[in-house]
């Protein structure tokens, strides 16, 4: 028998969406058509003069050696970042996933770093790592080893990665918990009295079983470590040194905000919009193929 | 240290909105950028002003670094609640300039609460940067410093360094006597790099920063600050990098606590470093002036003003105005002046704030305070010494920060970076001048 209940009027249904409709309208297209047509104009920093000068904040932004730059450093980050972060949390969760005594209270206290603000992360690890300040640097300097975020890119860069991981290790580890204990444990068991080993049992039991998990916290990532680690990033280095820290998400902020260049900063914006949209698309299109739900 | 100020900045904010007006005064919003000691003492200040009178109420907020605070209030204009006065420092001169319609020029501003104000008596070096070809006073000069040698007497003693230093081979020399005397991860080091190494560098040992007059006759002006003494100074500093006789400090003041923990025994910063070295620096210490080059005709030139200026938000009421008014004249009485100079480290901004302070035989005691006076009226100012005045600068520091970086990293020769730092300076400055009209 089945049963289904329908609406006569047509006005009900679009009455029920509008709500969503309007938020995202507000919150997602009438920014983004702002930040369009914000990238065509050339402004001064107060907003008291502005002029339509159609591509040529994109000529300028494409001629600069700097931008492209700042795409090479994202694609570092981004896969550091990701990569890193992921198989971190999913080591943890799988730990955490076992019949531990203290599994309870280690499970909240991976928790925890996800409520620290990312700016206060970044100063966190900043209080670490200073050259000559910091309380860890300090013995590694003394241990005869060259720490200087200040100047030395590669050191700058895996301070900003360590520090943008432990803020995302503890989200996706929560995600991976609740996926690894959403997998039936007949399965499991059915695979160990058939002898595989706990390596083979978590390649080819847990690990296709966890893939939806993975995929979606794979999209969350890259969005993560696209737009919000922002926020570390001004704290630990400010982009530097020489650039070597300055993501594509950064340097909108550093043009726009730091320097007064809104057209730039919006053309940046917008760049950047299109290379999310197409990332997202893409994984959808073909990382999502490979997920079994 | 941040978060230091956040913590200061929440109990003021809750002080804040504790203490509700009983009857209706008018509050004034002061955007600052003051940390350490100075910012105790803006708030000192704010609190002896409202103590003063009870029609007006002076709310200092603290915003951030320099460039945090002028950014805030950009914003804050762009959405329509601007305080009535932020604090811009110089860098930040010919943004705010170019932005007719968003501030008040003091001048006006004085003019039209009717408060009494000469402007001959304050000190033409400072208010002279931040005044119309005219002479007609665009923003009210708050904290101005310039950038003197932080000199450990304690550890140069130990290194046996007798002298202090007075050129750059003489700095370079002792500060490899203090790195083999056991400060190997600092012979010397600074604070604003740019600042240091390029713009009072220049005007110290007069040559160009940029054509007209360093941009204070036109915003159709274009960097030079790729020349071979540049080039030369940079490579110096370089060659030391390697071994940190010299160490690079970043990019703004964070560096300083690396003199006062004892770590850098020469530092070059501002001369308002002085409130925070009183407090934390468990050592003998003085200021010397900047080092220079002696092979370079005419060095030392003068050196040029840093610091801030207050400047007045457009779109307020009359009496708001004339509350800011009465601050501003409040800010000025002799005594405060000398004080506050006194206390801070800062310049006075008024001749006779400076006549008291000499009178009173202060800087016999403390020759600390009148090392950046004695270098900005070293010599009569030339076109390359007068002050600098590039819009967009706070983007374009950064730049040139970065070039540096690179040098000093290894990747780029002193003339590579000083090259690309001039280019993409311009390229700056261009846009710049597309903006303002």
């Amino acid at each position: 028998m089945e049963k289904s209940a329908y609406f006569k009027g047509r006005l009900l249904p679009y009455l029920l969406l509008v709500p969503q409709l309007v938020i995202t309208f507000l919150f997602f297209y009438w920014p983004a058509s702002q930040a369009l047509w914000q990238s065509f104009l050339r402004e001064d920093a107060f907003g008291l003069s502005s002029d339509f000068i159609g591509l040529e904040n994109y000529q300028t932004l494409f001629a600069q050696p700097e931008y492209y730059k700042s795409m090479l450093t994202t694609a570092v980050f981004s896969s550091l970042v990701a990569v890193l972060s992921l198989s971190i949390a999913l080591l943890f969760a799988t730990q955490a996933d076992k019949n531990l005594k203290a599994a309870p209270a280690f499970k909240t206290f991976m928790i925890w770093p996800y409520a620290v603000a990312p700016a206060v992360a970044g100063v966190l690890w900043i209080f670490m790592f200073h050259p000559s300040l910091g309380t860890l640097a300090r013995p590694l300097r003394a241990m005869g080893f060259d720490w200087n975020p200040l100047l030395n890119g590669d050191h700058a860069m895996a301070l900003v990665v360590m520090a943008a991981v432990w803020k995302q290790i503890s989200y996706n580890f929560l995600f991976f918990l609740a996926g690894l204990q959403a997998i039936p444990k007949s399965v499991i068991e059915a695979g160990a009295i058939d002898g595989a080993g706990p390596m083979r049992r978590f390649w080819t039991i847990v690990f296709p079983l966890l893939s939806p998990t993975t995929f979606f916290l794979l999209v969350v990532n890259v969005v993560y470590v696209f737009f919000d680690t922002f926020g570390i990033i001004d704290a630990v280095s400010g982009g530097g040194p020489a650039g070597a820290t300055t993501t594509m998400v950064y340097k909108v902020y550093a043009d726009g905000r730091l320097g007064g260049d809104l057209g730039g900063s919006a053309a940046q914006s917008v760049v950047l919009m299109v290379i999310v949209i197409a990332m997202t698309a893409i994984q959808f299109r073909y990382v999502e193929r490979r997920v079994q739900y | 240290m941040a978060l230091r100020h956040f913590g200061l900045a929440a109990t003021l904010a809750t002080t804040l909105a504790l203490a509700s007006p009983a009857h209706a005064v008018t509050e004034l919003n002061w955007w600052h950028a003051m940390t350490g000691g100075n910012n105790d003492i803006v708030n000192k200040l704010a609190d002896e002003f409202n103590a003063s009178q009870s029609e007006y109420k002076v709310v200092p907020s603290f915003k951030g670094g320099y460039a945090d605070t002028m950014n805030a209030g950009i914003a804050a204009f762009r959405a329509g609640n601007a305080p009535h006065i932020i604090q811009v420092f110089e860098v930040g001169t010919a943004t705010m300039m170019s932005a007719t319609g968003a501030i008040k020029p003091v001048y006006k501003l004085m003019a039209d609460a009717g408060e009494k104000f000469d402007p001959k008596a304050y000190l033409p070096a400072i208010t002279g940067y931040y005044s119309t070809s005219k002479g007609e006073m665009l923003s009210f000069p708050f904290n101005s410093s310039s950038m003197v040698m932080w000199i450990n007497k304690d550890e140069l003693k130990k290194a046996g360094v007798t002298d202090i230093p007075k050129t750059w081979p003489e700095v370079f020399d002792a500060a490899k006597k203090l790195k083999a005397a056991g400060h190997d991860t600092c012979g010397f080091s600074n604070a604003w790099a740019t600042w240091a190494h390029i713009e009072q560098f220049s005007a110290w040992h007069n040559v160009a920063i940029g054509t007209k007059g360093n941009g204070l006759d036109g915003f159709d002006t274009e960097l030079k600050f790729n020349s071979p003494l540049h080039v030369k100074h940079l490579q110096n500093l370089i060659d030391l990098q390697k071994d940190k006789t010299y160490d690079y400090g970043g990019r703004a003041n964070a560096g300083e606590a690396r003199f006062g923990s004892g770590e850098c025994a020469i530092f070059l910063t501002s001369s308002g470093y002085y409130g925070t070295a009183k407090g934390t620096a468990k050592f003998d210490f003085t200021s010397a002036p900047m080092p220079y080059y002696p092979d370079v005709a005419g060095a030392p030139q003068n050196s040029i003003i840093g610091g801030a200026s207050l400047w007045v938000m457009g779109g307020k009421k009359p009496e708001e105005y004339k509350g800011v008014a009465k601050f501003f004249t409040f800010l000025s009485d002799t005594n405060r002046q000398a004080k506050l100079h006194q206390e801070s480290g800062y310049l006075p901004i008024t001749k006779a704030a400076y006549e008291k302070t000499k009178a009173d035989g202060f800087y016999e005691k403390n020759p600390v305070l009148q090392t950046p006076l004695k270098e900005l009226t070293n010599k009569e100012p030339t076109e390359n010494s007068r002050g600098l005045r590039f819009g967009n600068m706070v983007q374009m520091r950064d730049l040139w920060a970065e070039e540096i970086e690179a040098a000093l990293a290894g990747k780029k020769t002193a003339k590579e970076a000083l090259d690309a730092a001039v280019a993409r300076g311009d390229a700056i400055l261009r846009a710049f001048e597309k903006t303002a009209k």
